[in-house]
């Protein structure tokens, strides 16, 4: 029998970023052993990048915001298809989300009547995003981090979790293996937590990390759990377009919320023509109206630079199409022209110096070139809106890799707040869920044998290396599943997918155990072709065009869609399963904010 | 652009790391991250490097470039000459893990002997009240990424590891000045600083300041200050807890 380590609690969360760190201070709070997992080192997580702000209703900047507003907001986002509960729950909790991190040390930029200070994002009627510049989430992970390492939460850091545990319906404990020495670790727990964050690196263009393979979603998808909205990925419309290097990397949409508006080859502010019916009686349509909206919401429509994101992102595709983009193929972003330098320094810095250092461009004095680059996943796991539970008994997930809150596009600044709500709600429901666990379960190591065999079969073998097949992956998902989508790309994608899955299992790894970037990437494959294949057949289910899923073939919202998520499930022969199910449908009280006149 | 040469220290013992050349082909625009990137899906696909953001955000890929403190993925390549060879070291003072990874524990270790903040209570409609002015100085200390670049170059810690066992290094003095100037934190840490922290330790040679990749003012704003409050505070303990409180 292999010889490995193992630890027992009451409940582990396996991801570090707000979501899980939230999580595990909640667990930990409700008197739950708790262990904490991550892939990089603490602090490390997505979260840390993260730069605009949280979306939370303090109305401290307009009083007339309350939870209903950025509720209607959230959901008119989402093209309505999110969760309403979820969404519900999130625009009533963030506030006091964001109060409690402040009470846990994150310092803010201020009002002038010293509360916390609130900007102006895409698709929120008010300023509503409480932030640090534009290192938001920087202070929140930090915050979050130095109050969690107090609370006696057992931290696993650079530990890759491959596999959760069951026993009949219900997860057991999850194992994996020490970046470092690469050695097997497993853990046996009455409650697991998933908060690994989303998929990007799935895509060529993307402004995420590493980290980002899909593993929570996979992890839950192979223990029988459903995954939800996998078609709806988030483009955001402005990352770095050059140089080459450097594609992809996020321009926060603080530029557009302090002043920036973008404009095509001809100096043209293009967003004005590509308004849709659907925002059309609340977005101006002069310029002398956009620009009177950064101080008087009340006189003035929000301007289209802050239509949301899949808006803007759609837009500046067919600018770029139509021969009117930049040199690099983007739209211009420009709030040099608009805001003082000293300005755009202070509200700015992080951009001021990502720009200067990485492209040679003074955002102070010139445009920036941006264009869409693959930023979120709305999809993910089906939970529970007040519990978090997933549809497998004993398994929880919150955060980027939980599905239903965003519905089929997100907002700015509500995935930070997300993971504040629904991570603290996670914490709970997984430590009332452990707490009703008489033992920690027994770990089946049979079960843990295989997987570990399976881990290490890329060694022997002769084949390519994991980095040419992970690129092929990237370039086919950005071609064919990417920003806007046809039946036959898609009919493609599935095929070249079954064809990359027959190569990764040739996937040959040179080296040893310790600290071996190209193993990890050959087992990250597994998750990654996943996710993949989920979004590429949810995408292919889906007739419509809705947030961020934008089908050619059929260009316009359809009534029947509107009713129904795509349901993804691992079937009984190991194949993947896609069904629809019902939207949950929100309550009276709530559909009348959605009416005309609702003062919401 | 042009052809580089690029020697990387590898090995997973300090004793027995070895200098390798690659010679790569780079892009315009590209940083020294891109290039290990290339050579780990080219030449070398275990060559280990930790890296997150690749923006300058997340403080993971620090390293020794040409035996300078810097963060790779912000570190460009036209900073360089194509005919002279280019080094890429891990970080000196942490013990090495593998090739440019060395194991930063103590960094964690130390965070978890610093208390956190403690507020009063918040103003009666709920919100806690703070000026701008008065965050500004926290805030400057909270752009700290945690690339621990300017612990690795302190001398106090760099030439002489036993000392870590008294000395936090500057990260830390920077996270406890912060703390000191929250407006409204009302934990005493003075003992803490002077004890088992060592600022005492420090003389101020400035190399952490330095190296700084966010550009804190770690000498000036955050050693200096801590070292006059644990002067101050050995005269007069009761004048050091009204000053804080007055959150001058
Ligand atoms: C550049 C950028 C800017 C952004 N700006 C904003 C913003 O201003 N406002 C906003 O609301 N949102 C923003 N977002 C989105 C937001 O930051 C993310 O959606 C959010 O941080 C995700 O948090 P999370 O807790 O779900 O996951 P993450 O913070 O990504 O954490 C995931 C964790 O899971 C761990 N993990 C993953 N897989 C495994 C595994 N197999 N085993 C063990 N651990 C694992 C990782 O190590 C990590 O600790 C931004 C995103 C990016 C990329
Ligand atoms: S100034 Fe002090 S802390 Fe900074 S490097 Fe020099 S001795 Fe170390
Ligand atoms: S203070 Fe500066 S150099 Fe030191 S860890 Fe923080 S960011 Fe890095
Ligand atoms: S990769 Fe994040 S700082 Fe370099």
């Amino acid at each position: 029998m292999v010889n490995f380590e193992r630890h027992e609690y009451d409940v582990i969360v396996i991801g570090a970023g707000g979501a899980g760190l939230r999580a595990a201070i909640e667990a930990s709070a409700q008197g739950a052993r708790t262990a904490l997992i991550c892939k990089s080192l603490l602090g490390k997580a997505h979260t840390v990048m993260a730069e605009g702000g949280i979306a939370a209703s303090l109305g401290n900047v307009w009083p007339q915001d309350n939870w209903q507003v950025h509720f209607r907001d959230t959901m008119r986002g989402g093209k309505m298809l999110n969760n309403w509960r979820m969404a519900q729950l999130h625009a009533q909790e963030a506030p006091d989300r964001v109060r409690e991190l402040e009470s846990w040390g994150a310092l803010f930029d201020r009002t002038s009547d010293g509360k916390i200070l609130q900007r102006d994002f895409g698709g929120h009627r008010y300023a509503r995003l409480a932030h640090v510049g534009d290192r938001t989430g920087l202070e929140m992970i930090r915050t979050l981090q130095q109050n969690a390492v107090h609370k006696g939460i057992d931290v696993y850091m650079e530990c890759t979790i491959t596999q959760l545990l069951k026993s009949g319906d219900r997860v057991t404990g999850a194992m994996g293996y020490w970046r470092e020495s690469g050695n097997t670790i497993v853990f046996a727990a009455k409650s697991v937590v998933l908060a690994t964050g989303g998929v990007g690196k799935a895509f060529s263009v993307t402004s995420n990390s590493w980290e980002y393979t899909g593993d929570g979603h996979s992890l839950a998808y192979w223990a029988g759990a459903e995954l939800i909205d996998m078609e709806c990925v988030q483009f955001h419309p402005t990352g770095m377009v050059w140089p080459p290097s450097v594609r992809g990397i996020l321009v926060t949409e603080g530029v557009r919320g302090d002043g920036g508006t973008l404009r095509n080859s001809d100096g043209e502010r293009f967003m004005f023509n590509y308004i849709p019916d659907f925002f059309a009686a609340e977005t101006a349509d002069t310029i002398d109206e956009a620009d009177g909206w950064y101080d008087d919401k009340v006189k003035n429509r929000r301007t289209p630079d802050l239509l949301p994101r899949d808006e803007v992102a759609r837009a500046i595709n067919a600018e770029v199409k139509a021969g009117r983009g930049t040199p690099h193929g983007g739209a211009f972003l420009d709030i040099s022209s608009r805001r003082s330098a000293d300005y755009i320094r202070r509200r700015l810095p992080s951009m001021y110096h990502q720009f200067k250092q990485l492209a040679d461009v003074d955002i102070t004095a010139q445009a920036m070139e941006v264009g869409p680059t693959m930023h979120y996943i709305m999809g993910g796991i089906r939970v529970e809106a007040d519990t978090a539970a997933t549809t497998v008994p004993g398994l929880f997930a919150a955060g980027e890799c939980a599905g239903g809150m965003h519905g089929a596009n997100r907002l700015g600044g509500n995935s930070l707040s997300d993971l504040l709500v629904f991570g603290r709600r996670a914490g709970l429901g997984a430590a009332e869920d452990a707490a009703a666990q008489s033992a920690v379960p027994e770990v089946d190591e049979s079960q843990v044998e295989e997987v570990v065999a399976g881990m290490r079969e890329p060694f022997g073998r002769s084949g390519e290396g994991p980095y040419e097949v992970h690129s092929d992956l990237q370039d086919m998902m950005q071609k064919n599943v990417g920003i806007i989508r046809t039946e036959v790309e898609l009919d493609e994608a599935v095929n070249r997918l079954q064809d990359l899955k027959n190569r990764s299992k040739d996937v040959m790894v040179s080296g040893h155990q310790q600290y071996n970037p190209g193993w990890h990437l050959a087992m990250d494959l597994e998750s990654l072709l996943t996710v993949s294949e989920a979004i590429a057949r949810a995408a292919h289910m889906r007739k419509e065009s809705r947030g961020g899923h934008t089908r050619d073939d059929y260009p316009d919202p359809s009534d029947e869609w509107a009713v129904q998520n795509i349901c993804i499930k691992q079937g009984d022969n190991g194949g993947m399963e896609v069904s629809t199910t019902p939207l949950p449908q929100m309550p009276e009280e709530l559909k009348e904010l959605f009416e005309e006149g609702s003062n919401a | 652009m042009p052809e580089f040469t690029i020697a990387v220290q590898r090995g997973e013992a300090e004793a027995e790391s070895q200098w390798t050349d690659y010679i790569v082909d780079v892009e315009e625009g590209q940083v020294v991250l891109d290039v290990i990137h290339r050579i780990q899906a080219t030449e070398a696909p275990d060559l280990a490097v930790r890296w997150n953001c690749k923006a300058g955000k997340c403080g993971s890929c620090s390293a020794e470039i040409n035996g300078k403190p810097r963060l790779m993925c912000m570190t460009r390549m036209n900073l360089f000459d194509p005919a002279e060879k280019i080094t890429v070291a891990p970080m000196k003072t942490w013990p090495l893990i593998r090739d440019l990874v060395t194991d930063v524990g103590f960094n964690y270790e130390t965070a978890e002997k610093i208390p956190a903040v403690k507020l009063g209570e918040p103003s009666e409609d709920g919100d806690f009240r703070m000026h701008q002015e008065d965050v500004e100085r926290g805030q400057e200390f909270r752009k700290c990424i945690e690339c621990f670049l300017c612990s690795d170059v302190c001398h106090v810690i760099r030439d002489h590891p036993e000392n870590k066992e008294n000395f936090f290094g500057p990260r830390f003095f920077v996270r406890l000045a912060e703390l000191d100037m929250h407006p409204l934190d009302q934990e005493d840490r003075i003992d803490l600083v002077k004890n088992d922290a060592g600022v005492g330790y420090c003389n101020i040679t400035k190399c952490c300041t330095e190296a700084c990749p966010e550009d804190i003012h770690i000498t000036d704003n955050a050693i200096i200050p801590l070292k006059e409050r644990v002067i101050d505070s050995s005269y007069d303990p009761i004048r050091w807890i009204g000053r804080k409180i007055a959150g001058k």
